[in-house]
């Protein structure tokens, strides 16, 4: 089997909180090849953040904790770092960058110094050189001037401007992959399409795999290779993107599509929500996470986790729909309905 | 322009302060000669009052106190009548200023680290051990802690002299008993703000990056939770410079602070004029100070007249 670039197994995060315990990330399991874009899709609280934050080990423990899996970079498990050797892989290897580029920048220090202190923190470049490695890093994510930009602090940046830095941040030592927490949920939509269209240039130009987080079906669809459907603290369908798109084989992946308003639709027609609310992660059902949500639910739904299905290469899903002795779907809305 | 008008605006401060306490002062019941009111002659009550101006009306005594302090002189005192009240400011406020000097730099380094330390490590045992001590700062009064810094340091140990002015050994105890509540508010302060800064987005970016654990203290976290203490270091600095009541009468230091109280128990106008334009003019120009560095601390701050 091809080792791939990047590889998360059974990922399992939890928080002690006052509550109980949380179980944020259950038994994730997904690969990001060279040069990929994998996006991960999901709701919030459903795991998406924690999931990459986990790889960056950025989560703070306590009160989080990685109980369980390993996540392999290059083969190499990142979860069994000394916090020092994790330093050498975080902005070098692999670097992130966060959803909110308002307050992602440090407000007191030169945004070219920001960009420095990641070369110089993982590369022996000093003074001058890293300087100009920086401005053409600032002028790679399309920023003018560079080097007047260079000696500007964050507050004299737009935030699609912010949002360039923390990316040419991210990308200063030519990471193998950047982890994009919802990188242009913060930003308008015009913004949104330039940051999107930029971090796809610099993933040719770099080849940099990019793992990229949002909740925006629209952001998956221009963006992403794969996609990863996350529910309830795991991933319940993955598929390359046009797979995942025509042939959704996930009750909850049809209903995330049913909800994208459609500007073709020849009438007026609604948007259609998933009625209910998401699990209580603190007792996370021992069914599937989204039976009680789901119009096609049958008894075993509720009483056994569904296995991952594989229903082409490359596609997988967590649902008994697609067992073969599933009755076809008609027959069990039919059922519910007479209920 | 900027700097221009900020000094005008000062000495419109100072001018607002001086005329309100002039006013306030007169408001007082009682005269700086209530007391000798019984054994001296109403004549000679007259002339002495006639000497210090006190015939006359208010309003002309406002103006004939103007008219002198424009010109720096601050008059003298009525209760030590060869001394003016410049010579008084001159020869108490270098030992008040120094101690109050030693006493901030103190509070500053031991503060600053006290509450760093704490933040670094919020919830073990060296936050607790670290509150601890900043609360006992701020619980324990100066003249509570005096008599004790003494007690053991000079009398029981006999390391260091007892009270008065003189050598640095001198000043040592005095420092640390001006210091300790100053010490105790920064530390304190700067550990919240030290914490909150900890939780900001920009902390984990610096995180993320790999930098070493010092580096993201020091330049992403320190450099940010120090701007709140900034500000409020520069009233503290004034009040410890221009000399406290109580550690100076413990200690019997030569300082100004006495003045401050003494004055008004004796109605000594002049006096009490004096040391509160003395203090306001400190205060005003120690805010001024403040704010231009500011312009150099926090990039954000821009020093403009007014408006965007």
């Amino acid at each position: 089997m091809l080792e791939h670039l990047l590889e998360v197994n059974n990922l399992e995060v939890r928080f002690k909180t006052y509550g109980g315990e949380v179980q944020a990330v259950r038994d994730v399991s997904f690969h990001v090849d060279k040069g990929e874009i994998l996006a991960i899709v999901g709701e919030s609280g459903s795991g998406k953040s924690v999931t990459v934050q986990s790889i960056m080990g950025l989560i703070p423990t306590p009160p989080g904790k990685i109980k369980n899996g390993e996540v392999l970079l290059e083969g190499q498990d990142l979860l069994k770092l000394s916090k020092r050797e994790m330093q050498k892989v975080k902005g070098s290897k692999i670097s992130m960058v966060f959803q909110d580029p308002m307050t992602s920048l440090n407000p007191t220090m030169k945004v070219g110094k920001q960009i420095t202190e990641s070369i110089t923190a993982h590369q022996d470049i000093k003074g001058q050189e890293a300087k100009e490695r920086a401005i053409d890093m600032i002028r790679l994510v399309g920023i003018s001037n560079p080097a007047e930009r260079y000696n500007q602090y964050p507050h004299e940046f737009s935030g699609g401007m912010r949002q360039r830095i923390m990316i040419a941040i991210a990308l200063a030592c030519h990471p193998q992959v950047l982890l994009a927490d919802e990188p242009t949920t913060a930003l308008d939509v015009t913004i949104q399409a330039q940051v999107l269209d930029l971090m796809k240039n610099l993933r040719d130009e770099l080849d940099t795999s990019i793992i990229l987080i949002t909740h925006d079906l629209g952001v998956v669809a221009e963006t992403a290779e794969r996609v990863a459907v996350m529910y309830g603290g795991m991933i319940v369908e993955t598929a390359p993107v046009n797979e995942l798109f025509n042939n959704p084989k996930h009750p909850y992946t049809w209903g995330l599509l049913e909800s994208i308003p459609d500007i073709h639709a020849a009438d007026k027609k609604r948007l259609v929500p998933i009625d209910g609310a998401p699990p209580d992660l603190f007792s996370p059902p021992k069914g599937c996470p989204f039976a009680p949500r789901c119009k096609y639910a049958m008894d075993v739904c509720v009483e056994a986790m569904p296995p991952a299905f594989s229903i082409e290469q490359g596609h997988e899903a967590k649902c008994w729909l697609n067992d073969s002795r599933t009755p076809a779907l008609q027959e069990l809305a039919a059922g519910r309905e007479q209920l | 322009m900027y700097i221009v008008k900020r000094l005008l605006t000062m000495l419109l401060t100072i001018w607002v302060i001086a005329s309100l306490t002039f006013l306030i002062m007169k408001f007082i019941p009682g005269d700086p000669f209530a007391s000798d009111a019984d054994v001296l002659p109403e004549e000679v009550l007259q002339n002495m009052r006639a000497k210090y101006n006190l015939d006359e009306p208010i309003a002309m005594q406002y103006v004939l106190y103007m008219k002198d302090l424009v010109t720096f002189d601050l008059g003298y005192s009525i209760q030590s009548e060869t001394r003016s009240v410049n010579s008084i400011i001159a020869d108490g406020a270098p030992a008040s200023a120094l101690l109050g000097l030693q006493a901030m730099v103190v509070a500053l380094i031991f503060g600053l680290l006290l509450g760093i330390v704490a933040a670094l490590n919020q919830n073990k045992a060296l936050d607790y051990v670290s509150m601890f001590i900043a609360i006992i700062g701020i619980s324990v009064p100066s003249f509570i802690l005096a008599p004790l810094l003494i007690k053991y340091f000079a009398v029981e140990w006999g390391m260091l002299p007892v009270a008065s002015w003189g050598t640095w050994q001198h000043s040592i105890l005095p420092t640390l008993a001006l210091a300790a509540t100053p010490l105790a508010v920064i530390a304190r302060f700067m550990r919240s703000s030290m914490l909150e800064v900890t939780n900001q987005n920009y902390i984990k970016t610096a995180d993320a990056k790999g930098l070493s654990k010092s580096k993201l203290v020091i330049r992403h976290g320190i450099r940010n939770a120090i701007l709140p203490v900034i500000s409020f270091i520069g009233p503290l600095f004034v009040s410890l410079i221009t000399g406290t009541f109580v550690i100076e009468k413990i200690f019997a230091i030569p300082g100004i602070g006495r003045y401050f109280v003494d004055s008004i128990f004796n109605r000594d106008y002049p006096v009490i004029m004096g040391t509160t334009i003395f203090f306001s003019t400190l205060l005003v120009l120690t805010l001024f100070i403040i704010d231009i560095s500011y312009r150099y601390i926090d990039p954000r701050i821009k020093l403009t007249s007014g408006g965007e």
